[in-house]
């Protein structure tokens, strides 16, 4: 079984930059990507995302899980907005090209051109969090969101989290086992109410086993001082280098880029059909 | 003599949850440098000892005490957990649930972190504290990376990164195989030669402990300090047979062999046993006099391994070659060290995973074809944790869970239930609610809902874990009744005592095959065995050669038959 969120130890470039530039450039990327719907900058986006997962040396195969996670999920936002909104490509870009069909769901090329801005905004923003999530180690992740403001305790209890999903998979995959092997059935041959009661006989043991485990772990954290100061100092914190500042302005000037396209264009969105 | 560092002063306590006081007037203190063992059986109440000396009690868990407890003079209630923390450093039971830090070296340098100390210092003093235990060629390790022993080593050096005073160890053997448990008492010992700090160890495994010199033993029940004595005077006396803690067995042999022990002899160690020409001929003429115990008939063969292999989807391989043979009726053990394949092995049998070579039968039938329910119906696994398997809120439910999945008519249901509740000894508790009972309870509930299921082979994963000899005893006659019943029982185990009382096979893995298939008595007096699955060589053997018996192995098989046949008469 693979673990589905996790780091991934490589030696790139990608990872050798501080967890903080990672966390700042992460942001700055979503911006930019969020900020725009100009079609040539959002696949200049989206190319360069690829590039960079793949000078990461993250395989897309390591990450397949969530990537067609994502896909699945694009498409299924794809289709509600369609379903809400048939019409609203023609209302942002002021023409009408129509394809066929009549009525409400009319389909329109602008409406096709606006669903594949979605897409594409989607593609420019999901490799570069697979990267930061893959690139990462939790720990570094919590000193870097510590280095951004926010309290070490926060910061370290999310890095907890995340390294205890691994544990919590492995340990599922036992109980489910064993319930199994008793004759809990999970598959889709059984009825509803007896799936989601045998979903329970292999969640309560899990649950139970994951509260006596908080209760350990934060006995051991708070026996060795965690909590003491308002500050602390972190292991894995690495000073930053050429490369991190480097990093940091590159981004910077790519959101400066699709601010300053937003007011070029006079409008979020560029528009061919005109 | 130096002041005390800690102090109870007629110290009670009782947990808000609780409905008695789970520590009766304790008077207690400890020096500077010394090395206390407390000992008691379960729910005796030195874990609870051990949170008032760490300050757990009373900052983490609320309750109401009478008397005081202080470190190094000033009342624990009056300190921050930080505080005492400075003093007094603990090295919890669990080396899991601990590693807080994502590698070795972050783990190691937790405090530090906490302590705002910042480079270089930081990095200085994690190597220096890894040197210390001898980890330091493994900082940028997982911890799911690291063994059993070297996790407890971790845990250690994330202690000694500050300059401790007190070492609190809390169960270091509990889930520590029996050649890293020793190796463990060794380095407790080291580090407290080298630090001069004074080391506090609380366990119930007597025996292991006393391998190398401990100052005093403090010996609890019920809440109360039974004795506090050095080791001697407590083997020499006759407290501790009714304490619910097991003496050493080179201590039992020499009682049935009518000895009668001082504290001046120094038995707490077979290193410094002095014993006498005439203890020694007791010894020589025990052996004699006892018969060995005959041979069981052979049985037809209930499950077949022939050739296994098997590798997991990362590539590595678990198994090679693996064969081995159970008969029907046997009860017997699978040992050998973490990675050896026990596991893996357990889930092949299951069905959880699925060989790429070589054949499992069972019964004669080849069980490539059979799913994990219909081996379930043939060999029932019973899990280590019984938290793990408990998800009923009643007794009944739980016991019943399995049939009831299997659409038998609750007529029939309600039957085969209650035939097991009355042969699991759960018949009185058949209305409860299963959080009511004890881990042992738990664990027979566990036991029962497998067995309701008439397997023919319980295979049970180290079904006496964190055990103390009571409960220990409780689960192991349970099994022992079933198995006369005619339950084929297979045991997975790192327990020396339970391989040598009742199993009558040891089937050694290593390195994903078997290395040895003889009799307890056999395999723990193998040397080579011995240090390739991890084990210990038992004290009895050492015994013997000290009072020059020749045949050892046979010395330590006639004293299992013997003890067998005192325990049941």
């Amino acid at each position: 079984m693979k673990p589905i969120f996790n780091y991934i130890d490589r030696p790139s470039p990608i990872h050798a930059l501080t967890g903080a530039t990672k966390l700042c450039c992460l942001l700055l990327w979503s911006f930019a990507a969020m900020l725009t719907f100009d079609t040539r900058f959002v696949i200049a986006l989206a190319v360069l995302s690829f590039v960079l997962l793949r000078l990461s040396m993250i395989r897309l195969s390591d990450v397949s899980f969530l990537l067609k996670l994502t896909i699945f999920f694009m498409l299924f936002n794809n289709l509600v907005l369609f379903l809400f909104s048939p019409q609203y490509g023609v209302e942002i870009y002021g023409t009408k090209h129509v394809l066929f069909g009549s009525g409400r769901f009319t389909l329109t090329q602008e409406q096709l051109f606006y669903h594949l801005n979605q897409m594409l905004k989607c593609f420019a923003m999901v490799p570069v969090v697979l990267l930061f999530v893959c690139t990462t180690q939790p720990s570094e992740f919590a000193a870097s969101l510590n280095r951004i403001g926010v309290k070490y305790t926060v910061a370290y209890s999310v890095a907890l989290a995340l390294r205890y999903i691994p544990d919590i998979q492995r340990e599922y995959h036992e109980i489910s086992q064993a319930q199994q092997a008793r004759g809990i059935e999970m598959s889709k041959k059984e009825s509803l109410v007896r799936r989601l009661k045998s979903a329970s006989a292999i969640l309560i043991p899990l649950i139970l086993s994951s509260m006596d485990r908080i209760e350990i772990i934060s006995n051991a954290m708070e026996l060795r001082g965690f909590g003491k100061n308002k500050k602390r100092s972190w292991y894995m914190a690495r000073p930053f280098r050429a490369a991190d500042w480097l990093s940091m302005v590159f981004c910077a000037l790519l959101l400066a880029a699709a601010i300053i396209l937003n007011i070029h264009n006079g409008t979020r969105f560029w528009n061919p059909f005109l | 003599m130096s002041d005390p560092i800690i102090q109870f002063d007629h110290f009670s306590f009782q947990y808000h949850a609780q409905s008695a006081p789970t520590l009766h007037d304790i008077s207690l203190s400890i020096r500077k440098g010394e090395k206390v063992l407390i000992c008691g059986p379960s729910g005796c109440g030195k874990s609870t000892l051990g949170h008032c000396i760490n300050g757990l009690i009373p900052h983490s868990y609320r309750g109401e005490s009478t008397g005081r407890v202080t470190v190094r003079g000033r009342s624990t209630a009056e300190l921050n957990i930080f505080e005492i923390s400075r003093t007094v450093g603990t090295v919890l039971q669990d080396t899991d649930g601990q590693f807080v830090g994502l590698t070795v070296a972050e783990d190691i340098a937790f405090a530090l972190e906490n302590d705002c100390v910042a480079d270089p210092a930081l990095h200085e003093r994690v190597e220096k504290a890894a040197a210390l235990v001898g980890v330091e060629t493994h900082l940028s390790h997982a911890p799911g990376d690291l063994s059993g022993g070297q996790k407890q080593r971790v845990s250690l050096a994330g202690i000694l990164v500050d300059d401790v005073e007190v070492l609190l160890f809390d169960e270091p053997l509990a889930n520590l195989d029996p050649a890293t448990g020793k190796a463990a008492i060794e380095l407790i010992d080291e580090i407290q030669r080298e630090t001069g700090a004074a080391v506090i160890i609380i366990e119930h495994r007597l025996e292991d402990v006393l391998h190398r010199h401990v100052d005093r033993v403090i010996l609890m029940g019920e809440g109360r300090i039974l004795a506090d004595v050095t080791p001697d005077e407590l083997l020499a006396g006759t407290l501790l047979q009714r304490s619910g803690i097991r003496e050493p067995l080179y201590i039992t042999a020499l009682k049935y062999a009518g000895v009668r022990l001082t504290a001046d002899q120094h038995p707490a160690s077979l290193d410094t046993i002095r014993l006498s020409e005439d203890d020694k001929a007791a010894v020589r003429d025990w052996f004699r006099r006892t018969g060995a115990a005959p041979e069981p008939p052979d049985t037809p063969t209930l499950l077949q391994a022939r050739d296994i292999r098997f590798a997991y989807s990362n590539g590595r391989e678990a198994l090679h070659g693996l064969s081995l043979t159970l008969r029907e009726g046997e009860m017997s053990a699978v040992v050998g060290t973490n990675g050896a394949g026990k596991s893996t092995f357990c889930k092949l049998l299951c069905g959880f995973e699925t060989q790429q070579a070589g054949t499992l039968s069972f019964a004669g039938e080849d069980m490539a074809a059979l799913s994990i329910k219909e081996r379930a119906d043939r060999i029932g696994y019973v899990m280590q944790n019984p938290n793990q398997m408990i998800s009923q809120t009643m007794i009944f439910d739980e016991v019943a869970l399995g049939l009831r999945m299997r659409r038998i008519p609750e007529e029939q249901v309600r039957e085969r239930v209650e035939a097991t509740l009355k042969i699991c000894g759960l018949w009185p508790f058949r209305n409860w609610p299963v959080s009511a009972l004890s881990f042992g309870q738990k664990k027979r509930v566990t036991i029962a809902a497998i067995l309701v299921l008439e397997p023919k082979l319980i295979l049970l994963d180290e079904p006496t874990a964190g055990q103390d000899y009571r409960h220990y005893t409780e689960i192991m006659e349970f099994l022992l009744e079933l198995n006369r019943r005619g339950v084929t029982v297979l045991m997975v185990t790192h327990d020396m005592h339970l391989m040598l009382e009742y199993a009558r096979r040891a089937i050694v893995f290593s390195d994903g095959a078997v290395i040895a298939d003889a009799k307890s008595a056999e395999v723990l007096t193998d040397g080579d065995v011995i240090s390739r699955a991890s084990l210990k060589e038992t004290s009895l053997y050492a015994l013997a050669r000290l009072c020059g018996i020749e045949d050892g192995r046979g010395f330590v098989a006639r004293f299992i038959d013997y003890e067998r046949e005192a325990a049941h008469r």
